[in-house]
């Protein structure tokens, strides 16, 4: 199979345009007779789900929470990109397109980058229509701060509550449309699996988590907006529940997989504090506008941080990236406090963090505009660690956060399984090797509000579908196997925790497929995965019943699909023998010790096509031109 | 730390529920109050007996999925916080802490700690959003918008839906909840065109769904994660009274 990534002719500035006149439409008093499965109704998904039912289509969504509004989106903290210029400081469509291509290291497909640029703007003009209140100038003005690997003020914020705020907008939208009954909103329902007929997706498999009853639902598409992956690892910054159920199923009915190696560990977070820990919390970006990091100069320096003077602290940051200082992208500052750690430097009683520091700042600024600016991160981090950082500097390590790669998609956001979308986090798109600050929500809104109700209608439209019953064939066939998989895990009976392989798998995956990647680690990597994976499957312990809510089946559902995942990260991290973005081959890295792409062989989308368990998977290549940004060695030098 | 715990467990929906007692040892002061939990689940699961369920999902106090009554107040005994960033630090070593669901008559037990507050959602449903269909909107920057009133509105939207206002209320009113809804749209102009339908549609739904009256004794600002305002009840009741008699 040759992938087609189905980019449109033309300059890149007319690329979306051109290709929406081209796109066939549907009939607003035919949409009512199509409907359309969505799943998640995070940002992606709520803005898409939302759009669609305001189109007039029949729309029904699923989310695993007790509510559309507890999406993980919720979390986001910083901010949202988008080209307004508002501060006339040279930004552009073209600017912001630039920045995302090589923040990205040149692993993503231009003519998407450029189209999410394009619509970042429209994004800020409907949330505020709805009513997200946005920070605010004096003027009455929208405000907008800096985020990493970029030298423009690009962001609009809503305190630290962005993604709050953008999906209680999102949220609002639907459930306008809920109250119309154009869209059906199931929450605390679990998407178990994808159905296929005659090649296309069709319709879903679905647990409702409180009865336990398992249900079909059909549709003329499916779309996948269930966010990122990166509980894998098992502790993230992520929610608890975020999870790839659904996008694996689906890889496993057909749809490829891009670049699921590329994982985003994010420079500032709270570090692990002891064995119980369950999740990190992070520090957002925007800490970056005003906070500097730093170490001590000597090793293992036992004074308190205030203790220690000027002349003996090393903003290493500032001084290896002077254009850009604490402001380098995640996958720069990531690495950078790793190997000032491995060096001995770091601090705090694990040693395994350093410094962000506000004292300047609020020497510069007041104490009160930085609360204005940070008060409930800090206030956050006072409750998680007990130390105020309004006083002291706070203390920072990398952690999983963003998960770049996801399902393969092509411009219109459809997966190699016709009828099958993929928006949000869930899909590989726009973010190459290395995700920018303030870009998630961005891509999912963009994806939502924008994208899915030209190229979704395209599809429809421009497609013969007949009507399907859930009584096809396909439809039990794939029921069973949701079943088959509930009562294996109900019957293994073992002695050990679903947690207990969490954890360990997690362990594994940030050992050998963390921050540095080398070849025997990640073969290491494989062969330890499948050994736990089948201790799993002999030694798991779930109890409660099936008919009702249960956690405990749940989480082992979600785990027992993360160990097949990691799996395919590890072999993806495997073939990729060069260093770009998050994804660091230590056999690949120039002197400095930064990143050392090779255009030359890997210049390409990996999506890989599931072949069988315990089978090597298939590698297809989607080469990537750049006709506009051409690669460079990335430096933020 | 050790903590003698005593957690409502209830099969499900349909099955009478009771206290029962558990004990935890040994745990470390930075411990967030779900991770005791989990050690707790962990020893449970050990000895073959069925987790206590709660819900849970950002463990960053956002998300508003987190929803236990600890020692009598909803989110437990600090204020300004959510249960999953409550630390056992809080706690005495040796306490007694009971663990029981939101107890209100709109908020139905599913399963031990866990109950269904899909009510909020329908309360949402009736009228808290701007009718703005994607595409319809103007330039973001061409209504401006005093920095006060945005900040005001951001105080009230900054509510996460957590119920913990209903949980602590004598008679289980969510006027809190609605009121921080409808003195956000309100406060900014976009959300004006609507306001009146809002409100009056809000109100009705929450009765509806059988939440009580405010009789002003504000233990919904006190236990309110968030911090939200009584105010906005009082900018809720005034919007309430001119839309009914206009
Ligand atoms: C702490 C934190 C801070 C962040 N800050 C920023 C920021 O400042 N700026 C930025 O741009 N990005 C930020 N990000 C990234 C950004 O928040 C996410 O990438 C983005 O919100 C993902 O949105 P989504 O709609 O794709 O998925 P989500 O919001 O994760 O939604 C997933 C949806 O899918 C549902 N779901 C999942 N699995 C299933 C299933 N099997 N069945 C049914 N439903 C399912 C869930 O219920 C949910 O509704 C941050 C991320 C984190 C973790
Ligand atoms: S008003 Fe406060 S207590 Fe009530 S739902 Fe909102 S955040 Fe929770
Ligand atoms: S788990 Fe999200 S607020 Fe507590």
């Amino acid at each position: 199979m040759v992938l087609d990534a189905k980019i449109p002719e033309g300059p890149i500035e007319k690329k979306w345009y051109n290709h929406k006149f081209n796109l066939k439409l549907v009939n607003p008093a035919n949409r009512r007779k199509h409907r359309i499965i969505v799943v998640g109704t995070g940002l992606a998904g709520g803005a898409a789900a939302a759009s669609l039912g305001e189109m007039g289509y029949e729309v029904v969504a699923f989310a695993y929470q007790d509510s559309a509004r507890r999406a993980h989106s919720i979390a986001a903290q910083g901010g949202i990109n988008a080209a307004k210029n508002y501060r006339n400081d040279g930004d552009s469509v073209y600017r912001l397109f630039y920045d995302t291509v090589k923040g990205g290291d040149y692993r993503a497909r231009e003519a998407n980058v450029y189209r999410l640029a394009e619509l970042s703007v429209n994004i800020i003009d409907q949330c505020v229509a709805q009513g997200v209140p946005f920070a605010r100038e004096y003027s009455g003005y929208l405000d907008n701060r800096s985020f990493g690997g970029a030298q423009v003020s690009r962001t609009f914020y809503a305190r630290g509550q962005t993604g709050q705020q953008l999906l209680l907008g999102a949220y609002s939208a639907l459930a306008r449309q809920v109250g119309l009954g154009t869209v059906k909103m199931n929450a605390r329902h679990e998407v178990l699996d994808i159905v296929v007929i005659d090649g296309r997706a069709r319709g879903v498999i679905v647990r409702d988590m409180v009865t336990g009853e398992i249900e079909r639902h059909s549709g003329d598409a499916v779309v996948l907006a269930t966010g990122g992956y990166g509980n894998a690892y098992y502790l993230s910054t992520n929610a608890k529940g975020c999870n790839t159920t659904a996008i694996w199923r689906a890889y496993k009915r057909g749809a490829f997989f891009g670049n699921p190696c590329f994982v985003q560990i994010h420079p500032t977070c709270i570090p692990v504090s002891g064995d119980h820990q369950s999740k990190l919390t992070l520090m957002s970006e925007s800490l970056r506008n005003d906070g500097r990091v730093w170490v001590p100069m000597k090793k293992d320096d036992p004074r308190k941080p205030n203790d220690i003077p000027e002349e003996e602290r090393d903003y290493y940051l500032e001084r290896r990236y002077p254009a850009f200082g604490n402001l380098v992208p995640r996958d720069v500052a990531s690495r950078a406090a790793k190997l000032e750690c491995d060096n001995g430097r770091g601090v705090g009683a694990s040693k395994m963090a350093v410094y962000l520091d506000f004292a300047d700042a609020i020497k510069r600024q007041g104490k009160a505009k930085i609360e204005e600016k940070y008060g409930n991160l800090f206030d956050m981090y006072q409750e998680i660690t007990d130390e105020n950082p309004y006083e002291v500097p706070m203390r920072i390590y990398p952690a999983v956060h963003y998960t770049m790669g996801g399902l393969w998609v092509d411009y219109n956001l459809m997966t190699t399984l016709p009828g099958l979308f993929a928006a949000g986090e869930a899909n590989f798109s726009d973010h190459g090797a290395n995700r920018l600050g303030a870009s998630a929500l961005m891509q999912g809104l963009a994806d939502g509000y924008f994208v899915l109700p030209s190229t979704l209608s395209g599809y429809i439209g421009g497609t013969d579908l007949p009507k399907v019953s859930t009584d096809a064939p396909e439809f039990a066939e794939a029921e069973k196997d949701v079943r088959d998989k509930i009562d294996r895990l109900m019957s293994v009976k073992g002695d050990k925790s679903v947690d207990y392989f969490h954890k360990h798998l997690g362990k594994i995956l940030w050992d050998k497929v963390g921050m540095g990647r080398n070849e025997a680690g990640l073969k290491e990597a494989i062969s330890e995965i499948r050994e736990l994976r089948e201790d799993f499957w002999k030694n798991v312990r779930v109890l409660g019943d099936t008919n009702e809510l249960n956690q405990s089946l749940e989480k082992a559902g979600r785990v027992a699909d993360f160990f097949e995942l990691a799996e395919l990260i590890a072999i993806d991290a495997l073939h990729r023998r060069e260093s770009c973005g998050g994804h660091f081959r230590e056999e690949s890295q120039t002197e400095d010790n930064e990143a050392k792409r090779d255009d030359e062989n890997f210049s390409y989308v990996a999506a890989w096509e599931f072949k069988g368990l315990n089978e090597q998977p298939e590698l297809h290549k989607e080469e990537l031109t750049f006709e506009y940004c051409k690669p460079s060695q990335r430096s933020y030098k | 730390m050790n903590f003698n715990l005593k957690i409502w467990r209830q099969k499900n929906s349909s099955t009478p529920g009771k206290f029962v007692d558990y004990s935890v040892k040994d745990i470390a002061e930075d411990t967030s109050f779900l991770e005791m939990l989990d050690i707790l689940n962990e020893e449970l699961i050990a000895k073959n007996e069925e987790p206590v369920a709660f819900d849970h999902d950002c463990r960053e106090g956002i998300c508003g999925m987190c929803s236990l009554h600890i020692s009598g107040e909803p989110h437990g005994p600090k204020r300004k916080v959510t249960a999953c960033q409550l630390f056992m630090r809080s706690f005495k070593d040796g306490e007694s802490i009971t663990v029981e669901p939101w107890r209100a008559e709109p908020f139905p037990v599913i399963k031990d700690c866990i109950v269904d507050r899909s009510a909020f959602d329908r309360i949402i449903q009736a009228g808290g959003f701007v009718s703005a269909s994607t595409g319809s909107a103007p330039d973001g920057n061409a209504i401006p918008i005093p920095k006060k009133d945005a900040d005001l509105a951001m105080d009230a939207a900054s509510c996460i839906g957590c119920g913990a206002c209903v949980a602590a209320c004598k008679n289980s009113s969510a006027m809190l909840f609605v009121a921080a809804k409808v003195s956000h749209l309100a406060h900014l102009p976009q959300g004006k065109v609507e306001r009146k339908e809002r409100v009056l549609n809000m109100v009705a739904q929450m009765d509806k769904e059988g939440f009580g009256s405010c009789s002003n004794t504000y233990a919904c600002e006190a236990e309110c994660p968030k911090g939200i305002s009584v105010a906005h009840i009082g900018f809720l009741n005034k919007e309430y009274l001119k839309a009914s008699l206009s």
